[in-house]
């Protein structure tokens, strides 16, 4: 094929999935239509919960930090054309590990402790993907059933290890101590209130500038180095990786472990920036959506802040609208988020060949290669 | 001696009615995976099922209504991995967890609005409910020792869902491995090519075997709702659609094997709950959560072949795009 048959890349980065999201939207306005409420006031309601009245934008910002995360993470192993479901369960290990960094080293400098806590972090999601990516690279087990296994060993372990370790004592909900208030994230608005500016509080916190770094380093890595370039021959071409000397088994690992160590970083977000205390549940499908904004974000960097930043307006807006409208529960955004995941996902050549057709030129010559 | 043995009695009564929509929901994975769909969206299928089934009964105060409703809604979601899958060549894994998660959110966001308690449907009286069947002679067989335990304990008093279910599996069986369907099925999900190169539609035999897949479903949701509790409640499979899964690959995609999978996760979860607390001798209380992750772990020891080897059919996954 050659560069003329293909559509301009406006059309395959923007126009696509911008369909894509609008059939979803669509389907979700019949359905709010079919509960009685007006779609258009709807999505009034949603954009000015998500972006207008004061802490709205650090609300949305704190739920796009998450989805960033477990973006990158889905998108890194997609590199690789893994399916990391897992993305739950490496964040509730991460955050365990950012926890335990939390609980244990309460008077340390600030800045070491960040560092051990992302560290540690990083480490706990990446061992979680490393036993999945193991299994896979080397027994042929299929990644996406174990790491679906993984996710609920995941929850298991942790409900084990709250109740029956962490559990602050004489308390009835399994929840472990405050961490020392020194081991805290700081908020943006106290960041911002230090150097005048006021804003809001909101639970947005300096790892949203991580989630930032970590893009970066995302793109870095995977289209400027030579490992991200094995990674993308692995999961492009396997036997032709294979020739080129690329150990495709080897590849599958690291491509896994940095996975798991990016949904990891949901801890840093969610345990030491908001909770300051290891609680069960925290990642709350954080992982899941991950899906949907790789899929969304079409695994570039820049897509995936774009989507999450569409999932953080989406989980914000949500919340607001089901204050607003009697009739809408926040679940109405767990549908929308299938329904993206269903048809920027499932149903990706349902739009696009046809959408790509009209935007192809037609090559005079085409007959005339063809005949050679 | 006596009192254990009623407690033997009662957890393998109360493995049954684990079991049964474990098993309806693997042997509806079995049929969609033998003929080469991977279906990760049992769980979204059995939660649509629930939640129409009770929403219907409610409504309607009939069960049988419901059990209707619950299949068509699990059908039709079917139908919607179907063509994403087969007709549009869409990622098979993205497109179940599509449906999980627009199910999830669905099922309390059309319960809130219709009946406004919360997500939940209306508890629903007994009329409305499938309820346990008294086999003849039950009530004045129990006090017979051993035999009258077994047949009035176990055989008896279930409802009409935990026999359905019984029973669907020697027919599943027979389907599978003893009528042409079941042959072009296997096959379908073995070698599409030499499916297609005979002349039948693998897009038609997919569709089939997602149609059924639909249905068994739809049969486990309403369990839930209908039979096993009595309204629908948000995430009430609570990762049973990922268990009968676990349980159809630790059965190696086999009706029977799969079948005493269910039965075996079951049989660990009953025992769980008669376990919370107890002090054992040696081993001392087993925590909950280690029987709770039991059945994953076995299943990942499974894949990685260190216990057995699970070999999936060998189409799996894989779209297929006939040639031109």
């Amino acid at each position: 094929m050659s560069a003329a048959n293909k559509a301009p890349r406006w059309v395959t980065l923007a126009l696509v999935p911008a369909v894509n999201l609008m059939a979803a939207f669509f389907i979700a306005g019949l359905i709010i239509t079919a509960i009685g409420e007006n779609p258009f006031a709807a999505l009034e309601v949603l954009v000015y919960g998500a972006f207008v009245f004061p802490e709205a934008l650090g609300f949305t910002l704190y739920y796009t930090t998450n989805f960033v995360f477990t973006g990158l993470a889905v998108a890194m192993a997609f590199h690789c054309r893994l399916f990391n479901i897992g993305g739950e369960g490496q964040a509730y290990i991460g955050g365990l590990g950012v926890g335990l960094v939390c609980l244990y080293m309460g008077g340390w400098p600030f800045p070491i402790v960040l560092i051990v806590a992302i560290m540690a972090g990083a480490l706990f999601g990446g061992a979680w993907a490393f036993i999945p990516a193991y299994l896979q690279a080397k027994r042929g087990s299929h990644v996406v059933i174990t790491t679906i296994m993984f996710n609920f060993i995941a929850a298991a372990l942790m409900t084990y290890i709250m109740v029956e370790i962490l559990i602050k004592p004489g308390q009835q909900s399994p929840e472990s101590r405050e961490f020392d208030p020194g081991t805290w994230l700081p908020f943006v608005h106290e960041m911002l209130g230090a150097i005048g500016i006021e804003v809001a509080r909101s639970p947005l916190n300096l790892s949203f500038l991580i989630a930032l770094v970590c893009c970066v380093l995302v793109w870095v890595f995977i289209w400027h180095t030579r490992w991200g370039y094995e990674i993308r021959t692995v999961g492009h071409n396997e036997s032709a990786a294979v020739y080129a000397g690329i150990s495709p088994s080897r590849n599958i690992i690291i491509a896994m472990c940095i996975s798991g160590a990016l949904a990891g970083m949901v801890g840093i977000n969610e345990i030491m920036g908001v909770q300051h205390r290891l609680i069960l549940d925290f990642t709350g499908g954080y992982g899941f959506v991950g899906i949907a904004v790789a899929l969304m974000g079409r695994n570039h960097p820049i897509g995936i802040v774009l989507a999450a930043l569409l999932f953080g307006a989406l989980y914000q807006g949500g919340s607001e609208l089901a204050f607003e409208m009697p009739n809408i529960t926040r679940h109405m955004v767990v549908v929308i988020q299938g329904l993206v995941i269903l048809f920027s996902g499932a149903l990706e050549h349902l739009f696009r060949p046809r959408i790509e057709a009209l935007f192809i030129r037609k090559p005079d010559a085409v007959p005339a290669q063809a005949a050679e | 001696m006596g009192e254990f043995f009623t407690i033997f009695i009662l957890t393998l009564d109360a493995t049954l009615r684990v079991a049964t929509p474990l098993v309806l929901a693997a042997l509806a994975g079995m049929f969609s995976e033998r003929s080469g769909v991977i279906d990760i969206g049992l769980e979204g299928k059995m939660l649509g099922a629930a939640f129409s089934a009770a929403a219907t009964a409610a409504v309607t105060g009939s069960p049988w209504l419901g059990l209707m409703a619950g299949i068509v809604t699990s059908m039709c979601l079917s139908m919607v991995h179907a063509f994403a899958c087969v007709t549009h060549h869409g990622n098979q894994v993205v497109s179940g967890m599509a449906l999980n998660i627009a199910v999830a959110g669905l099922g309390p966001t059309l319960g809130l609005a219709w009946f406004h308690q919360g997500g939940q449907t209306p508890m629903l009286g007994h009329s409305s409910r499938f309820t346990a069947i008294d086999w003849p002679f039950a009530k004045a067989l129990a006090d017979v020792p051993l035999i009258g335990h077994i047949y009035s304990e176990i055989f008896s008093g279930h409802n009409i869902i935990v026999y359905f279910a019984m029973v669907a599996v020697p027919v599943a069986a027979y389907v599978l491995y003893r009528t042409r369907f079941g042959l072009r099925l296997r096959a379908v999900g073995e070698s599409p090519e030499a499916v297609d190169t005979a002349g039948i539609s693998v897009a038609g035999m997919r569709y089939r075997a997602l149609l059924i897949t639909g249905f068994l479903c739809g049969v486990a949701g309403t369990y839930l709702s209908t039979a096993h509790s009595a309204g629908f409640i948000r995430d009430m499979t609570a990762g049973k659609g990922y268990l009968a899964l676990a349980a159809l690959i630790f059965g190696k995609w086999k009706p029977v094997p799969t079948m005493l999978a269910c039965l075996l996760f079951a049989f660990a979860d009953a025992v769980q709950i008669r376990l919370q607390g107890v002090e054992l001798p040696v081993i001392g209380t087993i925590p909950v959560q280690f029987i709770q992750a039991l059945p994953y772990v076995l299943t990942v020891l499974l894949l990685a072949g260190f216990v057995g080897k699970a070999i999936a059919p060998k189409a799996i996954g894989e779209p297929y795009i006939k040639e031109r």
